[in-house]
């Protein structure tokens, strides 16, 4: 999956492929008399070098700024593995992730957009686009012969000042209950209006976040199990408060189980071999083999043996069951589940309450699993095992349903960024309004620093102000509005004291934030902010380019 | 001069110096010699000081506080960005011999002093660009070696004399975090570089042996994880392992830990010596068997005997061992690597345990606290041991925006890790800032005139070389160089004050004892030793002989 290549064609693509060229052409002016490198390392110097990073990183700023917004676009990425795999998104982290870039400032911000998807979840593509902003104003500021150096300062003075100015604005409801869940639904509800779910955006904001209030106050999303079934229609989704394994019930068991007890087990149910370093069998005749296989199958037996005794209903094993411990199971009336996967395993204890067990010995000791039912479900043609009323509430299940498999997968990555962004906002209850509101309260805040500072820094820290705005101009732009004039009102509203005013995508218009129910979470714009600086500052400080030669390919490759 | 006429450089140039016998056949005297190319005399000395230039070069602009980073793309795509002088070169992949030597050089300083890696190549820089005026006037390459050696003499007493004592304590250790932070101004990390500058002394102070003046730096183990803020990085007294409990149902927060380190693996033992276990029978199968059970049950008890309640161990569990720990409710670790494995014996005062056999209660770890901390969105965790019974050995955790991030993060903690680790080891001080080399240059340039022979050049070269430093600083700075450094220089003579440099962050005044800008004596002392070392080498070297290009 590693080597993609964008399919739609756009000028983007075309400045990509000028910055692939860019090091060969400077490298001749490069050239020394003396030769320093190897053959086929290439040295970029000053200006040159800074102007290859500075296109570099533009061209990946523009490549993600069309996908910004409720109205952003989607891409779709082909793969040049086997298969040409098609994947449509509109995530920056994914259509980043898949790009493959010769720039090294563009891996900077591509660095900086997957650190942004681990870290909070979302705002991937904001932050691209955002450095990119702050490195095109930053170019026009090193032509104007200011040193890069000053700018640095200067946006450092900025970022810091527009950080000062959200943690002003934030509100923070964590105390009231009722007030914190509202905040969650339009904080979900924004997020997924950008995605391919903002259609039925209230039906999955629900969805998150019933899902995310269960895990109380945990940052571990593995507890969310999101199964993706094709078929029906994206409304069909639902949240299963149990527990859905997607496996089979052995031949012959039981289909249906009240007040289960589970073992949850990692052993081998195959031939249990002995595990001391160089047995082997060694035997002179074939009724040996006979009698040794007669010893394992009681082996084999014994462990089953004990395994029921720990008065069990149901048993769910990480590793295969073969048939004939199968059969023994379902002789005992047992529930054998085989080859269930790791996390899977995993879930279903943090669910069911029980440890996962490899020794059976002292059966009064090991905790079982407990749930009220177990039975075999049909979800479109699938029959999947459906545990409910399981004793710990953390754990949940999502259904997927969708028309596609590519629907599914954008929809799998659009809700994991709402719930990534939900279960960072339960930690840190504040929240922002949304719809460009963060961001002209941070250009207004910056610019009055710059009328305030003296110096050629002044210059970077309006700069910042103006980049700061390029996002609530891009989301403008990306749904065809007329953007000079809607951020000129927006700006205009926003010299009043205490604005809420934002740009509502959907009526076209500058809009009260606040009434429209739109929210952010105050972690993501920190991030956003910050992470985006730090990538600028970092480009901005390079003067020199080296690439080394590129690593021989084996000839047999 | 013409180096074919003149007779002390000997030989033809170009062509490959053929010897021929009483018949006239040519001796072949290289292997393969008509596929080498060689160069030989002056030439050689130009190419060379050439190349060493050149390195130099790349260099100069990434020196103080306002110097600029570099990007490096190894052969594998991957991308560092960095201002370190070492680090640069490391990974600039040169192919020249002598752009080699370079490499040599800065890495030499980095293992030496850990700081001051990319002065001392812009030091030697400009010593080979001097060399080259004075081999043009056609002074002997041997003699100007042996004018830069006497100068190198004058200028290492020079700075003893400047040095300043600095004195602290474990108390007061405000002039070391000066230090550090001096250091730390130039990195990207300058942002908060009194936060860092804290950290690192702390650390420092906590591994060294104040009566004997040594650190063992290897005690201080820096980890990064993406994420979070420069700001959150923190030290930790005590050891982060990038672990997790090897059973997801054990405990993540033990208490009072008596913790067995231990490098044999919970699974049956395997003899070294080649052996074959026969089973034919059944008995057999079944006693084997019955061994087996006990060999894991045998193990655990061993651990619980002595009184562990963590078992930390340097292999991997078989599952059934792992659910017999966690049944038996000792939490574990599994595939720690051995320098952690070692750095933990040492903080928590425990040993390392081989055989399960040896294991007894005073070979325990103790530790106040371990713990397991989950991170960001993703599923990492990593296992913090706190308040462990011999806090020697810490930690410096490092959070940041990205992966290049921390890396710059880790180097630039590693030369605040060595600065005061020599200002304990040795508490003299030279004032920053280009002072130094500026007060070396004036008493090195008065030295020039007593030596009587060709020398005299040389040593004023050498004077000349040395201003290099602050004209670099300058020059990266903004500011007009030649005039900077004129005015420093005279200010320096005037006021018989070698504490004035260049004002690089325009804070107003060039005195650099109210800047607050120190390195340490031995740094200094040792980057213009080292640089002249080299420069002589390179110096003596006439005649090149590679294979040449097919």
């Amino acid at each position: 999956m590693s080597n993609w290549k964008i399919l739609n064609i756009d000028v983007d693509v075309d400045s990509l492929t000028r910055i692939r060229h860019l090091p060969f052409f400077i490298s001749s002016f490069a050239l020394m008399a003396e030769r320093l490198f190897k053959d086929e390392a290439t040295e970029e110097k000053g200006e040159r070098a800074r102007m290859a990073s500075f296109i570099g990183a533009m061209a990946i700023a523009d490549l993600v700024k069309t996908t910004l917004g409720p109205k952003g676009m989607d891409k779709i990425l082909q793969s040049t593995g086997r298969g040409h795999v098609v994947t449509v998104t509109n995530d920056g982290a994914t259509i980043l992730k898949s790009l493959h870039i010769d720039n090294p400032a563009a891996k900077v911000l591509v660095d900086i957009s997957k650190v942004q998807d681990d870290e909070v979840g979302d705002g991937t593509t904001s932050v691209v686009v955002l450095a990119g902003e702050l490195l095109r104003e930053a170019e026009k500021l090193v032509n104007a012969k200011i040193h890069p150096m000053t700018i640095i300062s200067g946006y450092r003075m900025a970022a810091e000042c527009a950080r000062d100015a959200l943690l002003e604005k934030v509100v923070d409801n964590k105390l009231d209950a009722e007030k914190f869940k509202a905040d969650l639904m339009k904080i979900a509800m924004t997020t997924l209006s950008s995605k391919i779910l903002s259609q039925d955006k209230e039906h999955f904001a629900t969805l998150a976040v019933d899902a995310v209030m269960r895990l109380k106050g945990s940052t571990n999303l593995e507890s969310i199990q999101i199964i993706k079934k094709p078929g029906g229609e994206l409304k069909d989704s639902f949240l299963d408060e149990g527990f859905i394994l997607d496996k089979k019930i052995g031949v012959g068991q039981p289909k249906r189980i009240e007040n289960a007890k589970i073992l949850v087990a990692n052993t081998a149910m195959d031939t249990d071999k002995v595990k001391i370093y160089g047995a082997r069998v060694r035997v002179d005749s074939m009724a040996k083999v006979a009698e040794i296989e007669v010893a394992e199958k009681e082996k084999m037996r014994e462990k089953v043996q004990k395994i029921i005794n720990h008065g069990i209903n149901c048993f769910v094993n990480r590793q295969l069951i073969y048939n004939f411990p199968e059969e023994l199971f379902a002789d005992a009336g047992v529930l054998a589940i085989e080859h269930a996967d790791f996390d899977g395993i995993e879930r279903l204890g943090l669910v069911t309450g029980g440890e996962i067990a490899s020794t059976f010995d002292n059966p009064e000791s090991v905790k079982l699993g407990h749930c009220k039912l177990i039975e075999e479900i049909m979800i479109g043609e699938d029959r999947l095992i459906h545990f409910s009323g399981v004793e710990m509430g953390q754990a949940c299940t999502i259904v997927l349903r969708g028309a596609s498999p590519h629907m599914l997968d954008e929809a799998e990555r659009s809700l994991h960024d709402a719930l990534c962004v939900l279960s960072q906002t339960v930690n840190d209850s504040r929240v922002l309004l949304g719809g460009g509101w963060p961001e002209m309260v941070m250009a207004k805040a910056v610019d009055e620093l710059a009328r305030k500072t003296p110096g050629k820094r002044s210059h970077a820290i309006e700069a910042f102000s103006r980049a700061l705005i390029a996002i609530p101009t891009t989301i403008a732009d990306n749904a065809g509005l007329d953007s000079a004039e809607l951020v000129s009102q927006l700006r205009a509203e926003h010299h009043k004291e205490g604005s809420t005013a934002g740009i509502d995508v959907i009526s076209g218009s500058v809009g009260d934030m606040a009434e429209r129910g739109i929210s952010e979470a105050f972690k993501v714009k920190q991030a956003v902010l910050l992470s985006a600086t730090e990538a600028a500052e970092m480009i901005l400080r390079v003067d020199e380019i080296i690439t080394c030669a590129p690593r021989r390919r084996e000839d047999h490759m | 001069s013409d180096p074919v006429e003149d007779p002390s450089f000997g030989g033809i140039l170009g062509e490959m110096a053929l010897a021929f016998d009483e018949f006239g056949r040519p001796f072949i005297i290289l292997r393969e010699q008509d596929q080498k190319t060689r160069l030989r005399g002056l030439d050689a000395q130009k190419a060379n000081i050439a190349a060493g230039k050149a390195v130099a070069r790349i260099l100069r602009t990434s020196l103080g506080p306002k110097g600029m980073d570099k990007i490096l793309q190894s052969p594998d795509g991957e991308v560092t960005i960095t201002n370190d002088g070492a680090t640069i070169l490391e990974q600039m992949d040169v192919d020249n011999q002598i752009a080699k030597l370079m490499v040599e050089l800065s890495r030499s300083q980095d293992y030496e002093i850990g700081d001051g890696t990319t002065g001392v190549v812009v030091m030697a820089g400009s010593l080979l660009e001097q060399a080259q005026k004075l081999l043009e006037r056609g002074i002997h390459p041997i003699r100007v070696a042996e004018g830069y050696e006497l100068a190198s003499r004058v200028a290492f007493d020079h700075l003893e004399h400047i040095a300043h004592k600095y004195e602290f304590s474990a108390t007061d250790v405000e002039s070391l975090v000066q230090t550090c932070m001096t250091t730390l101004s130039s990195k990207i990390v300058n942002r908060c570089k009194r936060s860092l500058a804290e950290i690192a002394v702390k650390a420092v102070l906590a591994v060294a042996d104040l009566e004997r003046k040594d650190v063992n730096l290897d005690l201080i183990k820096v980890e990064g994880k993406v994420g979070g803020k420069l700001e959150d990085t923190e030290l930790i007294y005590g050891i982060i392992v990038d672990k997790d409990m090897s059973h997801p149902q054990m405990p993540k927060q033990i208490e009072d830990a008596k913790i067995a380190i231990l490098t044999c693996p919970f699974e049956p033992p395997k003899p070294k010596t080649k052996h074959k276990v026969d089973i034919d029978t059944v008995e057999k199968f079944q006693t084997l068997r019955g061994q087996e059970q006990k060999y894991f049950d045998d193990m655990v008890q061993k651990c619980k005997d002595v009184g562990a309640t963590l078992v930390i161990c340097q292999w991997g569990f078989d599952d059934e061992a792992n659910h017999l720990l966690m049944h038996r409710n000792l939490p574990a670790v599994r595939w720690v690597g051995g320098v952690e494995l070692e750095l933990i014996a040492i903080a928590t005062g425990g040993r390392i345990v081989p055989r399960f056999q040896e294991l007894t209660p005073e070979k325990l770890g103790k530790a106040g606290l371990v713990r397991e901390k989950a991170f960001g969105t993703t599923k990492d965790r990593m296992i913090y041991i706190e308040h462990c019974a011999n806090s020697r050995a810490v930690t410096i955790f490092i959070r940041g925006g990205n992966k290049m991030m921390i890396e710059e993060t880790k180097r630039s903690l590693h030369d605040a890790l060595c600065v005061a680790r020599n200002l304990i080891r040795n508490n003299s001080i030279v004032y920053g800032g280009g002072s130094a080399e500026i007060s070396c240059s004036i008493a090195v340039e008065a030295a020039a005139d007593k030596y009587p022979g060709v020398e005299q050049y040389a040593v004023r070269a050498f004077a000349d070389a040395l201003d290099a430093i602050p004209m670099a600083l300058a020059e990266n700075s903004g500011l007009q160089p030649i005039e900077t450094l004129s005015a420093v220089k005279s200010q320096q003579i005037k006021e018989n004050n070698s504490c004035c440099g260049i004002d690089c962050n325009d804070v107003g005044t060039n005195d650099m004892r109210e800047q607050n800008v120190f390195e340490t004596l031995i740094g200094k002392q040792q980057q213009i030793l080292l640089a002249t070392q080299v420069v002589k080498m390179i110096l003596k070297i006439d005649d090149v002989i590679s294979p040449s290009e097919y």
